[in-house]
């Protein structure tokens, strides 16, 4: 059924590139019909439905709207297994790029210095324009879901790491 | 309640017919019911004009029990019997509440703290039920009908355990929660109809005994909640005690040593003395403390501005961190709107206005706004919006949901500020071999430490078949309605065998607890009420069986021949006992009509869901 798949239930084409202005009025949309305020006086039965389907709705827009975890949904969606517990392989140069920063970070914390939290900072925004450039030309040119989702494992690395960034910021 | 009426998503199913629903703002010092008459949402008030009705409870020798102004006035001479500020205590437990150092007799009891009165140890569920028991008969009375449901507010930042205890109070008192509604949401409503504004918007509520904060985007009709903060024990009561410790410090007075009686009549004058210095730029606070002992101080508005500054500070902290949590600087928001009696304060409009740069919006009387926007939401929900007139609220979770892991450590499977509803699942293996059983303990709360958070519930998953450790896959469920509540499921998945446990956190009132406590009181209504009941019943199980028939009619390929069946002789039976005499008999023949034809309600929500989303139009909002 074509509302069991997050692109179709909003109407949206399948692919990385987001128009967010209209994922977000047709969030707004979908939630409007499927609300459990719109069935208050309906059944219980009939209300677990509405509230299985707000929390879908909810739970795709949450997923959508956000790159990492819309170029995760597209892999795994498209019949890729990320094998995040268990694959922990990676390009060596994305190896080389993690442990570079983890010297950055390590020396910033100790200089306490803003400058270089800042620095870092800035690299780790750049990177994830990078990673977005990289998935939209993967998934929407090119089509090749299994490169994306190599691409997507480092891409949690670095999220992770930004937000541990984040987390040890002094201005934060 | 009709089974199987399902009109199209967004339509009103009963447009002619229009049904009575309230909003109510169940306060810490006060509470007030509203109701949209003429498309308008007004206060109800009692016989004598009031608007108000205290939030307090005096609990007689004889079997009654008075709520409002005459229990508030007795409030210094009968401390123990009469509850004031029960809000406070709301599924919270005995050692939650007992550093508070209130003058009442806390007792210690599973789940809940019990207030020990001259009618027994009282749940403040019970105390709660009462007053909106006394709502609820000023509605009617003032309506002229029974009602078919209530909207009831609480804080945006009450944990899950405080809204159960809501949602039962209500139930006690005989009332159907169409929902229960953040209180700064409530506000928003009010402010954002009247004024007809689009943009964000950021909500300041402080209340006797809680504060909430809320951002908000309106748009095109929709009031989407981005972040939520506050403190649901921080109000205008605070302000009071500081006032009463200053005053105890300068008349050489230990507090410590004061009786019940004349620390109430303490702090009613500190709160008198707070609310004239709104107006004036000093008050005196005077009580009576036992024979001829008068303590008298005169306070001025800067030395009270003063004593607020640490708890007015505390505030903007929250409201600092929900702008961060928001993604949002004070500069994008378009206008703050006041809500609560105690932002009547200058110093209070002062530094909120400071914060974010805006002078905030009172044209709404704070005491009221909650609960108009209650009704309005009543309204909506029970159906009778006016054609043109809608909107829909999309509302978060206050706080992190999340499981115990090793080490005592919190797993957070739902974050705070999440749109609800929401459902997440989350997978957990087993630890030994042949391990059979595995413990969930569910905790609410920022912190990463399980003893940091409140404990929700703890229940076991069994029966889990024997395999080697890490084999099994548990999947954990976190289910949060649009009430706000919480629901958690878990289930062996690995095998297929099925070992799935619900639970509802477990402070409240079990299901069978409410039934009985309503059945005492239905017992001792007059014959009237039976013969009503009788009626109602009557009518509801020939709605039914009507209802189920057009739904066959229509959607007959939903069922198997086995389904079938099972719907057709449930109906048979309801359709002979639809004009029985006896209320049970109509009642057990409704509800197995209902319990056989759930399978079948939910089969045609689906469908027709499906068949409203399909159908959609970009360009229209419904």
């Amino acid at each position: 059924m074509a509302a069991d798949d997050y692109f179709s239930l909003f109407g949206l084409p399948r692919q990385f590139a987001l128009d967010r202005d209209a994922l977000e009025s047709a969030w707004r949309l979908v939630a409007a019909r499927v609300h459990p305020d719109r069935f208050a006086t309906a059944s219980a039965a009939e209300k677990r439905v509405a509230m299985q389907w707000a929390a879908r709705a909810n739970d795709a827009y949450r997923q959508l709207r956000d790159p990492l975890l819309r170029a995760k949904y597209l892999c795994e969606s498209g019949g890729i297994d990320l094998k995040t517990e268990t694959n922990t392989a990676m390009a060596p140069a994305f190896l080389m790029q993690q442990m570079e920063w983890r010297e950055m970070l390590d020396d910033a914390r100790d200089a306490k210095s803003a400058d270089a939290f800042a620095t870092l900072d800035t690299e780790i925004r750049d990177a994830r324009v990078e990673m977005t450039r990289v998935l939209t030309d993967l998934i929407d040119v090119r089509g090749d879901l299994a490169t994306a989702g190599e691409k997507v494992r480092e891409w949690m690395f670095l999220d992770t790491f930004g937000r541990e960034l984040e987390r040890e910021r002094p201005d934060h | 309640m009709a089974l199987l009426q399902i009109s199209e998503p967004g339509d009103s199913p009963a447009p002619h017919e229009r049904k009575l629903a309230v909003g109510i703002d169940l306060g810490t010092t006060h509470s007030l019911v509203a109701a949209v008459r003429s498309s308008v949402p007004e206060i109800l008030n009692d016989a004598e004009g009031r608007a108000l009705l205290p939030s307090v409870v005096r609990y007689l020798d004889s079997d009654a029990r008075i709520v409002g102004y005459e229990a508030a006035q007795a409030q210094a001479t009968d401390p123990s019997n009469t509850v004031v500020s029960v809000k406070r205590f709301m599924g919270r437990t005995f050692d939650d509440v007992k550093a508070e150092g209130l003058p009442y007799e806390f007792v210690d009891a599973p789940g809940m703290v019990r207030l020990r009165t001259v009618r027994g140890d009282l749940s403040p569920i019970e105390v709660s039920a009462h007053i909106l028991q006394a709502l609820r008969e000023r509605a009617e009375s003032v309506l002229g009908d029974d009602l078919v449901g209530a909207v009831i507010t609480v804080p945006a930042y009450f944990d899950d355990a405080q809204r159960q205890a809501t949602r039962d109070a209500a139930r006690l008192a005989g009332m159907n929660v169409l929902r229960l509604l953040n209180e700064p949401t409530a506000a928003a409503i009010a402010y954002g109809l009247d004024h007809a504004s689009e943009g964000v918007y950021a909500v300041y509520d402080l209340g006797g005994g809680t504060f909430d904060v809320s951002i908000l985007r309106l748009t095109q009709g929709v009031f989407e909640v981005i972040a939520t903060g506050g403190d649901t024990a921080l109000g205008g009561d605070d302000f009071d005690t500081l006032i009463v410790q200053a005053v105890c410090a300068t008349a050489g007075v230990a507090l410590d040593t004061l009786s019940r009686e004349h620390h109430r009549a303490l702090r009613v004058a500190a709160r008198v003395a707070r609310e004239a210095l709104s107006d004036a730029d000093s008050a005196v606070v005077e009580a009576e403390l036992g024979e001829g002992t008068i303590v008298s101080a005169a306070l001025s508005r800067t030395d009270f501005e003063r004593l607020a500054q640490p708890l007015l500070e505390k505030t903007l902290d929250r409201a600092r961190q929900t702008l961060r949590d928001a993604g949002l600087k004070p500069a994008d928001v378009k206008g703050v709107v006041m809500v609560g009696g105690a932002t009547r304060m200058p110093i209070v409009q002062r530094v909120v206005g400071d914060l974010f740069g805006t002078t905030p919006l009172t044209d709404l009387n704070p005491d009221e706004v909650v609960a108009l926007g209650a009704a309005l939401q009543a309204n909506l929900l029970a159906g009778n919006r006016a054609p043109g007139e809608d909107w829909l609220l999309l509302d978060v979770t206050p706080l992190s949901l999340g499981l115990e892991t090793m080490g005592g450590l919190v797993e957070r499977v739902i974050p705070r500020n999440s749109t609800i509803p929401v459902a997440r699942a989350q997978e957990f293996t087993t630890f030994k071999d042949g391990q059979s059983a595995m413990s969930i303990h569910v905790l609410q709360g920022e912190r990463d430490l399980v003893t940091a958070c409140r404990s929700l519930a703890r229940f076991e998953l069994r029966d889990i078949p024997p395999m080697v450790a890490g084999a099994a896959r548990i999947r954990v469920t976190f289910q949060v309605d649009a009430d706000g509540l919480l629901n958690v499921t878990a289930r062996e998945e690995s095998t297929g065998v099925e070992a799935a446990v619900t639970v509802k956190p477990s402070y409240g009132l079990s299901d069978d607890e409410v039934a009985t406590m309503l059945a005492d009181s239905v017992s001792q209504a007059d014959s009237d009420a039976v013969a009503r009941m009788l009626r109602e019943q009557q009518v509801e199980a020939r709605q039914l069986v009507e209802s189920v028939g057009a739904a066959l009619a229509k959607d007959a390929d939903l069922l198997n021949a086995d389904e079938r069946q099972a719907i057709d002789a449930a109906l048979a039976d309801a359709t002979a006992a639809q004009s029985a005499e006896d209320v049970d008999v109509v009642r057990a023949a409704v509800k197995a009509l209902s319990d056989s034809t759930e399978l079948f309600a939910e089969r045609r929500m689906d469908r027709s869901i499906r068949s409203a989303l399909a159908g959609r139009k970009l360009d229209e909002l419904a």
